[in-house]
């Protein structure tokens, strides 16, 4: 049976494309056939990210209106022969992207592909609604932030109101908490709130923590998912995550510094 | 018990207050989600209820949600007619 996982945060700029692409790749390298799709319409990125932008010939849109079938718009990545890539249209307008058209083709994906990733835009407009529409898991990128953990627990209200399972009264959508650009040295200064906090604040189960790390970076400069760039931490951690939404059990290795308990507080405090 | 501790608020942090802020308005968020449609339905359960025993006009019930730091208060004001007008204060 195959998944639909939606990638979402509310927030831009927080890391949904570069996990998209990461996961993607990542459960592309356990064996899972699986597809990545662009949601962003008029902003497409997925493309870049994973280093396939020009030989983006037909998009979603396209498939969506019936101009070109799925499979050729559908881009096999040249390092990992069970991944493909969906673009989303660069020209059209958003209102292209219809209900309708949406799970048409996702029940054709679902046909050829162990797990469908939805790469959503940032907001919550039509866009990001369609994304995470037919899920039946949600990624939520949040970063140890107030603005990204606000938006983050809004995207949680819609996820579990405004989407088809909940609309349709089946087992809702299950979150996971993907918490990225986490910095266990900031955290230990109080200059960021710790895992626990986030954690306490959203309340949904935590898939994994990717640390700060310049890989990422680096690797969507040449256009490669952080997975496939070399070893880093950012890498291990996304490897982490993939295995946990494959169902198994992997202890949490981001390394962070325990927080002060009652003693050493009140210590400081005299001192 | 160590929970507890852990929940004391740390203001002395940037981070502390970070926490402590978003504590206090995603609480508030979260009920504005569902009480804009809940209230005028129990205004008007509350009209009918209250319709069954007493005469009493369509307005006379009045319902408010005052959000407070821990918990917010529901408000509800119900105007019954009085026996006499100088009961309820208004001059004859």
């Amino acid at each position: 049976m195959s998944k639909i996982i939606v990638v979402t945060s509310g927030k831009g700029g927080v890391g949904k494309t570069t996990s998209t692409a990461a996961i993607g790749a990542g459960l592309a390298m356990r064996g899972k056939s699986t597809c990545v799709i662009d949601f962003d319409v008029g902003l497409r990125n997925l493309d870049m990210i994973m280093g396939c932008e020009r030989r983006v010939v037909f998009d979603f849109i396209n498939v969506i209106q019936g101009e070109a079938r799925l499979n050729q718009a559908l881009i096999k990545d040249r390092r990992l022969e069970n991944l493909s890539i969906l673009p989303a249209s660069q020209t059209r307008d958003k209102d292209a992207l219809t209900k309708e058209g949406v799970e048409k083709v996702l029940n054709e994906l679902r046909e050829q592909f162990d797990y469908i990733v939805c790469d959503s835009p940032a907001g919550i407009e039509r866009g990001a609604q369609l994304a995470m529409h037919f899920a039946d898991e949600a990624i939520v990128v949040t970063n140890p932030e107030v603005s990204s953990v606000r938006d983050s627990d809004r995207v949680l209200g819609l996820l579990s109101s405004k989407t088809h399972r909940a609309e349709t009264g089946q087992d809702p959508i299950k979150p996971h908490l993907l918490l990225t650009r986490y910095d266990t040295a900031r955290v230990a200064k109080g200059e960021m709130m710790p895992l626990e906090d986030v954690l306490e604040i959203l309340a949904i189960p935590l898939l994994g923590i990717v640390p700060e790390s310049p890989a990422v970076l680096r690797a969507s400069n040449v256009g490669t998912p952080v997975v496939l760039e070399g070893k880093s931490p950012a890498a291990s951690a996304y490897e982490d995550a993939v295995s946990r939404l494959m169902g198994e059990q992997i202890e949490m290795r981001v390394q962070r510094p325990e927080r002060p308990g009652l003693l050493s507080r009140l210590m400081r405090r005299e001192a | 018990m160590l929970g507890f501790f852990r929940r004391t608020p740390r203001p002395d942090t940037s981070a502390g207050a970070a926490r402590d802020r978003l504590q206090i308005l995603l609480a508030h968020e979260r009920s504005g989600r569902t009480s804009p449609e809940v209230l005028p339905l129990i205004q008007r359960d509350i009209l009918e209820v209250i319709k069954k025993h007493m005469r009493i006009s369509d307005d006379s019930v009045d319902i408010t949600v005052e959000p407070g730091d821990d918990f917010s208060t529901l408000e509800i004001n119900i105007e019954l007619p009085g026996t006499s007008g100088a009961r309820r204060g208004i001059p004859n």
